[in-house]
């Protein structure tokens, strides 16, 4: 099969301040193929995509379509090129119908009156000339006069041009106003592709999937030929993924290109023709699917394991201090977030919590925390202090979770718009967790000296006491966070992400911290995303994907790409991950005991 | 959208070069000192009383001088003037202090003329009925306890809804305003039977007078309601709360506050306090009640509340302020017979022009003349001017979103060579400008 490219990228770097989130990109996307971007979290896909679509601007390197070098500098260049870009977050007007929504912001014919003026002139004159070289002569029978041209005094023609701005208007009228001729493209778009698919039907009504399609057919009717698509299938359900897929297959076949960006390896390996793996902004390397497979995927994505020298303690007095089992929840859609999920975390062990953003990470936590809705199973504490009686934590607020003695922090993800107040200063936000104490009237003292401790202790950069939060860097505000969390001597501590966005010395303040804690006998859970930071930190490491557990791992033995692995197995049971554990630990002469553990 | 033509790439270029070429930059004032804020609404006070001035010569010439003396002898010319100047501040401020707390748990309640309604009907409604039946004191602790409750019915309705169902608060407060002049217009025709509809002074219920003047009580009761919202909110742990909650939900849930349970409490207070002013009105006030006895003081309240950031002791000056400018431009127009309307324009010209300060407290705007110099004598541009030009450049970019930053700077080094090359031949000076700009990209 002959492939002409249709988009060629060459050398394309991007970076934000210090961060590079791309470097020297070479990528070829060939005309009727489905090519996946892979990659972790924060390896440069979406940033690299962007770029294509007009988002943003690479600082270095050369973008050629169709052959030809091109500047993209707005989405509305990439259009232009025929690139469009369906986000993850979706762009509609939820009163409008999908119709009118596809053909929203599209631009009427530009009515130039001058040339209009001078046509209607030119179709007189030319009518005009031929009614007077009209000989009946030469058509003869009785319908003659309805062929027969018609003359245009002056005066008509004077007319007509003075009349000629309200047709402007008419046109424009028609164009915006009685879009049907538009809706039936549309539609026809529709059917050719085989989307099923009400376009009448208005947003507010739809489902996700059904708005997604939207969004396709938007990019369509512009008349894109390249298709990119930011993990369109992070928020579809199986059967719905299925469809999407078909569908993706039609528009291959019609010569159109489509990127997808996911970082499911069965997805990948489903629907893809090539994959590009990208890892910590760098291509790795472009492989055929059908020449490659899941483990070396993964391989290449997680790459070679990196030292950091984190130190991490033996565990000492290991006892169950929070054990769930069971645990299930949906969310708003009635989709299964957390799924039979079941662990124990342990005194004086950082258990640590990997899998691809979203995979129920956020809502497991605040499960615990008796922040979401639990559907089914438990969560039992086993409190330090009454011998090791367990307490039943499920379906409980925070305060009655507090009330009950139980000892729990928790370092949410979302620093300031849930760990903090942005707007409040620190000693405010120290507030935030001892405010009850006491009758009526607020005591500002102790989180005054709190806040003074923490900004001495973690050596956080401030003006004052005094001044809001938000007003600080992101490393700064964690540590008033995470000092917060700890001030109050947990037994449980939970941090999500405790180390986004932090620079190194910040976020091995942290690691440091974490490492306290859990010396003091503190059941520490830890979410994080950079797996060689799991490994290094962590003492077992519980992988969830898709909101199911697929295997607990010993963090003193793992390897990258066992994990890497586990976290991208979104179909299949536990045995069979069980089985690729056991496989790998053979592989790496490591006794497999610790398998039991994965269920 | 299907093809870019090449006008729409001209205009787009066209918006560029505006950006960077505009003659005015506006920032975001970041940390400025604190006196400036302070500074900025006195200027804006003295203007709006300038503009005032200029305005009502415009309909009197010869009211310019008499403005600012009519103005005070409107408010402070007599001891009766200088009572009901206060109790009008008063006033205006015990309702501020009512829809505060809502609005600082970001409750958007614009129902305040209609709970103060609801309280002044209830009271009313005690008086019309009781009146001569209980005794005076007896009377009056009862108006206050049915003005209470309907001030708090009123707030109750919207924060149930708001809490169950999280209903829009803003058009339901809205609403309800009308619904309680409603109420009043039936409860008033149910009551005069003639055709005036006009509910006369009512003789009893009246609050006791102080030195032989009204008002004096009414005045010293909302001093004191100030103080304690003012503790309320600073100090206490239900105003903790309920600013935790109007600034992040998510942070409100995460400490374990019953965001529902705010709402409704944080309501109440509100209900509660507008009945106390609609209390006021009526038995320490009018004596009477009709339609318009609020006569908008919920809606200025509110404006008073933002203007003083959800202060109370700041709105104690902020509603003595437009008490003051109300007031005054009464006695103006009186005097200089332009007409009743003249002292709502005063007002609005007073809300406007301080409103409009607060701009100016946010942002800060810089004028840039230099390039226009530059666009007019192309070629012989001189060092300064180029100078300027490169900061403000650099300036916009920092200032403009991720997104842009980049396509920002690449134009920066293809279109402005020329500019950069000078700046690179006076290093000295380059490098002083290079210091002033890190400092502003700091602030």
């Amino acid at each position: 099969m002959e492939k002409t490219v249709a988009i060629e990228l060459r050398g394309i770097t991007k970076t934000f301040g210090d961060v590079v989130a791309n470097k020297n990109v070479d990528l070829d996307v060939y005309r009727g193929e489905i090519l996946s971007i892979l990659g972790e979290n924060g390896s440069g896909k979406t940033t690299l995509m962007n770029m294509i679509a007009g988002i943003y601007f690479p600082d270095e390197g050369h973008i050629f379509i169709n052959g030809e070098e091109v500047v993209i500098k707005s989405p509305k260049d990439a259009f232009a090129h025929k690139i469009g870009m369906i986000h993850q977050h979706f762009k509609l007007v939820d009163t409008f119908s999908a119709a009118d929504n596809i053909i929203l912001g599209e631009k009427c014919p530009k009515f130039d009156l001058k040339e209009e003026k001078a046509k209607l002139i030119e179709a007189h004159r030319a009518e005009n000339e031929a009614y007077e070289n009209y000989d009946e002569a030469e058509h003869p029978g009785p319908l003659a006069y309805m062929t027969k041209p018609k003359f245009h005094p002056e005066k008509e023609t004077k007319r007509r041009l003075a009349l000629m701005p309200l047709v402007g208007i008419g046109r424009r009228i028609k164009f915006n106003w009685l879009a049907k001729k538009r809706a039936d493209v549309v539609q026809d778009i529709a059917n050719r592709f085989g989307f099923k698919i009400d376009l009448k039907k208005k947003i507010y009504d739809m489902s996700v999937s059904e708005k997604q399609t939207v969004e396709i057919i938007k990019v369509l009717y512009r008349g894109a030929d390249i298709l990119i698509l930011d993990e369109p299938t992070a928020v579809l359900t199986p059967q719905e993924i299925e469809k999407l897929f078909d569908v993706l297959r039609n528009m291959k076949a019609a010569g159109k290109s489509i990127i997808i960006i996911t970082h499911k390896l069965n997805e990948v390996m489903a629907i893809s023709d090539r994959v590009a793996v990208l890892r910590k902004g760098e291509h790795i390397a472009t492989v055929n699917t059908s020449e490659t497979n899941e483990q070396q995927l993964t391989e290449m994505m997680v790459g070679k394991k990196v030292s950091l020298n984190i130190d991490r303690a033996e565990p000492h007095d290991v006892k169950n201090r929070l054990v769930v089992s069971g645990l299930t929840a949906v969310d708003v859609d009635g989709v299964k977030v957390l799924d039979n999920i079941s662990f124990e975390a342990r005194s004086g062990e950082i258990l640590g919590i990997a899998g691809i953003a979203g995979s129920g990470q956020r809502q497991l936590l605040e499960a615990i925390a008796g922040l979401y809705k639990v559907k089914d199973g438990t969560i039992t504490y086993f409190d330090p202090n009454k011998d090791d009686a367990p307490v039943d934590l499920r379906s409980k607020t925070p305060v009655q979770i507090r009330d009950l003695g139980v000892r729990l922090s928790f370092v949410p993800e979302d620093r300031l718009g849930m760990g903090l107040v942005g707007n409040m200063d620190l000693i405010d936000n120290m507030m935030l967790r001892s405010y009850r104490k006491g009758f009526m009237f607020l005591d500002r003292k102790s989180p005054k000296k709190l806040a003074e401790t923490i900004v001495e202790e973690l050596e956080v950069v401030t003006p004052s006491t005094h001044t809001a939060v938000r007003k600080l860097s992101g490393g700064n505000v964690q540590k008033v966070l995470v000092g917060r969390e700890i001030a109050a001597s947990p037994s449980v501590l939970m941090a999500a992400y405790p180390v986004r966005g932090l620079d190194i010395n910040s976020s091995y303040t942290i690691y440091n911290l974490l490492n306290e804690q859990k010396e003091k006998g503190v059941a520490v859970i830890f979410v994080g995303e950079d797996l060689d930071v799991l490994i290094e930190l962590c003492d077992r490491i519980l992988v969830i994907c898709a909101g199911k557990v697929t295997g607990v791992v010993d963090g003193r033995r793992a390897i990258k790409e066992q994990i890497g692995l586990l976290m991208t197995k979104t179909s299949g049971d536990v045995d069979e991950n069980q089985m690729s554990i056991d496989e790998l630990h053979d592989e790496q002469n490591i006794d497999n005991d610790e398998g039991g553990e994965a269920l | 959208m299907r093809s870019v033509t090449g006008k729409e790439s001209k205009f787009d270029a066209f918006v560029d070069k505006l950006k960077k070429e505009s003659p005015i930059h506006i920032a975001k004032r970041m940390d400025a000192p604190k006196w400036l804020p302070i500074v900025i609404r006195i200027a804006a006070v003295v203007a709006a009383f300038l503009v005032c001035a200029i305005v009502t010569a415009f309909f009197e010439p010869s009211a310019f001088g008499t403005f600012f003396v009519e103005m005070f002898r409107g408010t402070f010319g007599t001891p009766r003037r200088v009572i009901n100047l206060f109790w009008e501040a008063a006033i205006l401020l015990l309702i501020a202090l009512a829809v505060t707390p809502a609005f600082k748990m970001k409750f958007w309640n614009i129902g305040a003329e209609g709970q103060v309604l609801m309280g002044a009907l209830m009271s009313a409604t005690c008086i019309w009925y009781l009146g001569g039946k209980v005794s005076e004191g007896g009377l009056i602790v009862l108006c206050l306890i049915a003005a209470m409750a309907g001030g708090a019915i009123w707030t109750l309705i919207p924060a149930l809804f708001k809490a169950k169902w999280n209903t829009n608060e803003t058009l339901f407060t809205l609403m309800l305003n009308y619904i309680a002049t409603a109420i009043i217009s039936s409860a008033i025709a149910l009551w005069v039977k003639t055709g005036s509809h006009v509910v006369g002074i009512m003789p009893n219920g009246h609050l006791p007078t102080i030195n032989g003047q009204d008002y004096v009580l009414n005045i010293i009761i909302v001093a004191l309601i100030t103080v304690l919202v003012w503790v309320y909110l600073r100090f206490s742990k239900h105003g903790y709360e309920l600013s935790v909650v109007g600034e992040s939900i998510n942070t409100a849930k995460y400490i374990g506050i019953s965001v529902p349970k705010v709402i409704i409490r944080t309501m109440l207070l509100s209900g509660v306090l507008c009945g106390v002013a609609g209390w006021l009105l009526v038995n320490g006030a009018s004596y009477t009640i009709s339609t318009t006895l609020a006569g908008g003081r919920g809606f200025t309240a509110i404006l008073i509340s933002w203007l003083a950031h959800f202060n109370p002791l700041t709105m104690a000056i902020t509603s003595f302020l437009v008490a003051f400018m109300s007031r005054g431009a009464a006695q103006v127009s009186t005097i200089a017979n332009i007409g009743g309307s003249f002292a709502d324009i005063v007002t609005s010209i007073f809300f406007f022009i301080v409103i409009a300060s607060e701009f100016f407290v946010n942002y800060k705007v810089k004028f840039n003349f230099a390039h226009h110099k530059k666009n007019d004598k192309k070629g012989d541009s001189k060092d300064e001017s180029t100078l300027s030009d490169t900061s403000s450049e650099e300036q916009t970019t920092e200032e403009t979103t991720g997104v842009a930053v980049n396509e920002a700077q690449e134009e920066t080094m293809s279109e402005f060579n020329h500019p950069i090359q000078h700046a690179e031949q006076t290093s000295d000076e380059r490098s002083d400008n290079d210091e002033t700009q890190n400092k502003e990209v700091t602030e």
